[in-house]
């Protein structure tokens, strides 16, 4: 996060006479911000200085309203501790300030709390007398020019009295500060630029820490992680979005899922397996993929599992064990093998983690294309590359405690010490080497030459690996093995239903619906809704039986932008007395224009309340159309 | 000759259509036409049949391409998005394709029966004829049986005293009479919806043809204008777009993408630019319907017996299924919005009460035409929160209520809001305001919009303030309650509620400023069958009411007046010789019951 940078920062530069400004870039998303800059906000005001205010754009349009509100919050956050009365005081004041006032102000404020200040041991105190006032301005791109200008002028010079640090909120590029502000004022500024991380790195954050860990059981398929992802990059940019989604497939899973009851911790698990009702234990025997695990059993044992709940209890409590252990495994490889993949050129398997973990969750990836150029890049990589490389998945495998793979870790040390030891042998080559050189230092420019299209041509011919090439080779078979084994999709894991949500479609319907859509289905596909046999139409064409807001939206679709009345409740009647014919022996034709008419009106108005018409003055008795094309 | 005008309507019938497809359809054309020129003698019908099959094609393949270019466009955006990251390889197929699986996947949502190409595709020119002639097709549709017309349908002989007239003016083309059917192609698109329907003319319609063609018969003369215009402008693109094809016919694809894009945006500023939207001059009046008030709207409403109530009805069990989901989010923290066609406020007042009586809730009914955010939270604050005190501003009083729902966590209030994208609530403020309160902890707010619309109210901010998830409930029940205080268009204002209103202030003046008004009226009335009355000027106005001896100076008078303005009893205007006129702008049956009860008492 951007606050602890930040409230370093207001320590480390000397004023200099100069007013410090710091700049924050924090990108085109919105709703983070807010967060960010509340917890900006209380990180200054717990170790900096009371006096923390922050203002946007909107509220300012002018000097008078600027430091009105200045004014007012600053005096506001400070007397919360005081008494109430004082506010009220304050309050009333407020129709005239000026940068005198509010620097007679701060004298007061800070004598008075002077005393405070020792007991406190405030950190600031050591380089300020008084904390200094802190105006955090979230949007510096909003704000107009003339504003800010005068206020840094005016500010600068009341800078002895009244100590002040500007920060601001950029979500553009720090060039913009120099847009905004001519150099006489951007000069009367001490510029220190702060980028808050992006919100992708947000993003690997949460993920790392809540889906790519066996510490939560809940686990995302691969369609819903997609939608999540895909809704952050491409929709927001929101981590606050992101976890509402996390939020809501939690919930969905727990609600629609009865077996989520066993998506708990494994010793939880196991406790809860004993309680199983008869139903849930037929729920289980129903799914799929332990329909499947049932399958490949001999066939006594196929019996047992779908008659006796007690083993079928124990075979549950294996498999959920064998899952844990698939998952504990499965991240371990997961992020080794990122390891490797993160560094290649074009990323061939993503740059992210997250990337890597969809194609994986997805099928095979030893089967892909891209795995497979992967592999080939791998065969390419220079030593030291590959070493690091290995430190790091030896860090990785440490820092498990697996049993599985331990010999792993060992593995590659082992692959580590080979490496070491080819250094060594390296040095020896390359000193004797040395000395042939050193042979070959006498001879002339043509005879360089020659010998040295000799060994190009000698070294084409001889395909033997060196050492080096045969133990890359190693690594990379090595590393291949372990995805193959471990990186199973978690499709082919019986009772992965348990664990895994996979209902993206729900998830979309919520969080990204589409009314416009809903509508224009409802309105020209009315069968869709209503599965009435005589709603049934081929493509673009509805039936005349069709609820009456369906054949008024058909046929205002005719009309250009204009429709008139007249013609509009003609062509309805015409429709509908079509579709009543029938019936209608009952009741006089004239009744039955009446009603005919009624619901005209009602399917008018409606289009109306649905924002597709308006009336309009242009014409008499027309109606104007909001929409032009389909809807 | 023949051949020849049905060359001409084939260019005219692709005028609406892409570029591309244009010039497909073009060499296309060209080709038949030279088969047609073979054939001796094509009966009505088939020359029918063959404009429409080709025609659909054509419309088939539009369709595609348009699909194309949305996922095209799809896929552009987010590079842009992501430029200035370190070029981080972002799947775009992928993402395509998830939604696409999506719209597979979801049955129960309706919203992605189909893509949005359709949604959003573009308006074609359209003629005015053609409301009509869809009215009639779609009224044959389902009578497939019914014995078939082939020789004349009815719906044909309406256009043709137009059409020919139009031709023969523009054209100069001299026009038989037993060339009808050929004429029928000179509204393209009208024809265009019909090649779904199977050809089956039947009687049924036979009434509306009667009907109709006595209006016809005058309304041709005033239209000929029109339609000649209308022709004209057709005529000439596609003539220039004969000579283009050839030339064009060699572009490479990407070429014609660009092309087919830009020629989307020509349709665009074609459908918006002219000022001039040729519709038909009939009026109301000439109808002869009267406009119907609320009441008896309502009451001829009721004689209705509503179709597909069984699948209604299964719907809105699919719903309240739902009822138990709804809450538990809604206790999670979330909000829940309602869309989808048809009124929500059924199914919200089910909600309401089945499983929020035991809980302190507030339904807002946000179609009211009076409701504002401030009564919103009064209510809140007096009712729910038994504060009486008042607060300087909206602002004040959110906070203030902020902050009480902060402090007492065991206070909830489930706040239930039918239509919130109504006129009243959908400004900005008042969307922030209710924003806020629904971001509070224990504040639930259940909402439905219905507005084409209504999402752009929120952007980011507000939507992680209100923190929706989103329902699609249609329901295709009538929005009776929320389009009854709608200033309907067809809809005669009750006169209910200015008779109180007007009786309410009148009992409150003097008896001498009664006499005025009551004047005022008289004279009103009296000149109600003049049309160019335009009010009673204040010097007539003033010598009558003296000789009544209502008043003695001008200025009390004016002082009356005033009263009266400010009550919106009377307007003012100023004559063409700069006298002030007088009006009362209620309408004349209730001023008659005004002055009936004003007798009576």
């Amino acid at each position: 996060m951007a606050t602890s940078s930040v409230s370093k920062g207001c320590f480390v530069f000397k004023p200099n006479f100069k007013k410090r400004k710091i700049s924050v870039p924090v990108g085109v998303n919105v709703t983070d911000h807010d967060l960010t800059f509340r917890s900006l906000t209380e990180a200054l005001q717990n170790n900096v200085t009371p006096y923390v205010v922050s203002l946007q754009a909107k509220d300012c349009p002018d000097m008078k309203h600027f430091l009105q509100k200045l004014v007012s919050k600053l005096m506001n956050c400070c007397v919360d501790e005081e008494s109430k009365e004082e506010s009220i005081q304050v309050t009333q004041k407020k129709t005239f300030c000026s940068m005198d006032s509010l620097s007679s102000w701060y004298m007061s404020v800070t004598q008075k709390t002077d005393p405070k200040l020792p007991r406190k041991k405030r950190t600031s105190s050591s380089q300020w007398q008084s904390p200094p006032v802190v105006l955090i301005l979230k949007d510096l791109e909003s704000f107009t020019t003339k504003v800010l200008q005068d206020f840094i002028i005016i500010s600068s010079q009341h800078l002895h009295e009244f100590p002040l640090i500007l920060i601001f909120g950029i979500a553009t590029s720090p060039i913009i500060i120099h847009r905004l502000l001519p150099h006489a004022v951007s000069s009367l500024l001490c510029i220190e630029l702060f980028q808050s991380l992006s919100c992708k790195e947000h993003l690997t954050t949460v993920l790392d820490k809540l889906l790519l860990t066996t510490q939560f059981p809940f686990k995302l398929s691969e369609k819903v992680l997609q939608i999540l992802t895909n809704i952050f990059l491409y929709h927001d940019f929101s981590i606050q979005n992101f976890i509402k989604g996390l939020q809501l497939s939690l919930l969905e899973h727990f609600y629609s899922q009865p077996l989520s009851v066993l998506c708990c911790n494994l010793s939880e698990a196991k406790r809860r397996i004993n309680f199983l009702s008869e139903n849930q234990c037929e729920n289980i025997r129903r799914l799929p993929s332990f329909r499947r695990h049932v399958e490949k059993q001999a066939s006594e044992k196929q019996v047992a599992l779908l008659t006796n709940e007690r083993f079928l209890k124990e075979e549950i409590q294996s498999l959920l064990e064998n899952l844990h252990v698939y998952h504990t495994n499965y991240f371990l490889v997961l992020r080794c093998l990122h390891q490797f993949t993160s560094s290649l050129p074009k990323y061939p398997l993503g740059r992210q983690i997250r990337e890597l973990y969809c194609t994986c969750l997805e099928k095979n990836i030893w089967d892909s294309e891209e795995y497979a150029s992967a592999l080939q890049l791998l065969r390419m990589l220079a030593k030291d590359e590959l070493m690091t490389i290995l430190q790091k998945c030896f860090k990785v495998f440490k820092s498990s405690s697996e049993k599985q793979l331990g010999s792993t870790a060992k593995r590659i040390e082992e692959f580590l010490a080979q490496f070491q030891s080819l250094d060594a042998e390296a040095k020896e080559e390359e000193d004797t080497s040395g000395l042939q050189s050193k042979g070959l230092q006498k001879t002339d420019l043509y005879h360089l030459q020659k010998s040295l299209l000799e060994m190009k041509e000698l070294r084409r011919t001889s395909k033997k690996q060196t050492r080096f090439e045969a133990l890359r080779e190693k690594v990379v078979n090595f590393i291949d093995s372990l995805v193959r084994e471990y990186l199973l999709p978690p499709e082919t894991q019986p009772l992965h239903e348990v664990m895994y949500f996979s209902a993206a479609h729900t998830l979309r319907a919520h969080l990204n619906a589409a009314p416009r859509i809903a509508l224009h289905t409802a309105l020209n596909n009315p069968y869709y809704y209503l599965k009435n046999e005589a709603l049934k139409s081929e493509e673009g064409c509805i039936p005349n039986v069709a609820p009456d807001i369906c054949i008024a939206y058909k046929l205002h679709l005719e009309c250009s932008r204009l429709i008139n009345l007249v013609d509009w409740s003609e062509a309805f009647a015409t429709v509908v007395t079509a579709a009543e014919k029938m019936d209608a022996n009952s009741i006089t034709s004239e009744e039955r224009n009446e009603i005919i008419h009624a619901r005209f009106i009602r399917a008018v108005s409606e289009l109306e309340l649905l924002g597709f018409i308006k009336p309009t003055k242009q014409k008499t008795d027309h109606v104007a159309r909001l929409t032009w094309g389909g809807c | 000759m023949f051949i020849w005008l049905l060359i001409m309507n084939f260019s005219s019938l692709c005028s609406a259509l892409l570029l591309l497809f244009r010039l497909a359809m073009m060499s296309k054309l060209e080709l038949k036409e030279d088969k047609m020129l073979e054939v001796q003698f094509v009966g009505d019908d088939d020359v029918l049949n063959h404009i429409l099959d080709r025609e659909g094609g054509a419309k088939l393949k539009k369709e595609r391409a348009q699909l194309l270019v949305n996922t095209k466009k799809i896929i552009k955006k987010p590079e842009y998005d992501l430029e200035e990251d370190d070029q981080e390889v972002l799947k775009d197929q992928n993402y395509v394709e998830v939604l696409g699986q999506d719209i597979q996947e979801s049955l129960k949502n309706g919203s992605a029966a189909d893509g949005g190409n359709k949604v959003y595709s573009f308006q074609n020119r359209k003629h005015s004829e053609k409301m009509a002639k869809l009215a009639s097709e779609l009224a044959k549709t389902p009578r497939k049986n019914v014995s078939v017309n082939l020789k004349n349908d009815p719906e044909i002989m309406i256009n043709i005293p137009q059409c020919s007239k139009g031709h023969s003016a523009s054209d100069k083309v001299q026009v038989k009479n037993n060339d009808k059917s050929e004429f029928l192609s000179t509204a393209p698109s009208g024809i265009r919806k019909r090649l779904i329907v199977p050809r089956s003319h039947s009687d049924s319609e036979s009434e509306y043809s009667a009907s109709n063609s006595e209006d016809d018969e005058g309304v041709a003369q005033e239209y000929e204008e029109d339609t000649n215009e209308v022709i004209l402008s057709q005529k000439i693109p596609s003539q220039n777009r004969v000579l283009s094809a050839p030339v064009c016919k060699g572009t490479p694809s990407k070429k014609m993408k660009r092309d087919k894009t830009s020629d989307l945006v020509e349709e665009y500023f074609e459908a918006h630019s002219s000022s001039k939207v040729l519709t038909s001059d009939r009026t109301l009046q000439k109808l002869k319907r009267a406009k119907l008030d609320q009441q008896t709207l309502r009451n001829l409403l009721s004689k209705v017996s509503p179709s597909f109530s069984a699948e209604l009805k299964q719907l809105n069990q699919q719903y309240e299924q739902l009822f138990h989901k709804w809450m538990l989010q809604l206790r999670l923290g979330f909000n829940i919005v309602l869309f989808g066609l048809g009124s929500k406020r059924d199914l919200l007042e089910r909600f309401r009460t089945t499983v929020l009586q035991d809980s302190i809730h507030v339904v807002i009914n946000g179609f009211f035409p009076g409701i504002s955010v401030k009564s919103i939270l009064n209510s809140i604050t007096e009712e729910v929160l038994d504060h009486m005190g008042t607060f300087r501003s909206v602002l004040d009083q959110l906070d203030w209520i902020v902050n009480k729902f902060k402090e007492d966590s065991s206070l909830e209030l489930f706040l239930l809001i039918h239509n919130l994208d109504s006129q009243m609530l959908r400004g900005d403020k008042s969307q922030q305001i209710i924003g806020q309160l629904s971001s509070l902890r224990n504040i639930y707010l259940i909402a439905s919009i219905d507005h084409l619309n209504a999402p752009l109210m929120w952007d980011h901010a507000k939507q992680s303030l209100y923190n929706w998830l989103w329902y699609e409930t249609t329901t295709y029940s009538p929005y009776t309650e929320e389009t009854s205080y709608e200033n309907s268009l067809l809809v005669k204002q009750s006169g209910s509620l200015p008779l109180s209103s007007l009786t309410h202030v009148l009992r409150s003046l003097t008896p001498n400023a009664r006499g005025i008004f009551r004047l005022l009226i008289k004279y009103q009335l009296d000149n109600q069958d003049n049309p160019s009355y335009i009010g009673l000027s204040f010097q007539d106005f003033y010598q009558q009411c003296r000789e009544a001896f209502l008043v003695n100076s001008d200025l009390t008078l004016r002082a009356q007046l005033t009263e009266f303005r400010d009550h919106k009893l009377i307007r003012t205007k100023k004559g063409t010789d700069g006298v002030e006129y007088l009006l009362i702008p209620v309408d004349n049956g209730t001023l008659t019951d005004f002055l009936e009860k004003e007798e009576e008492s």
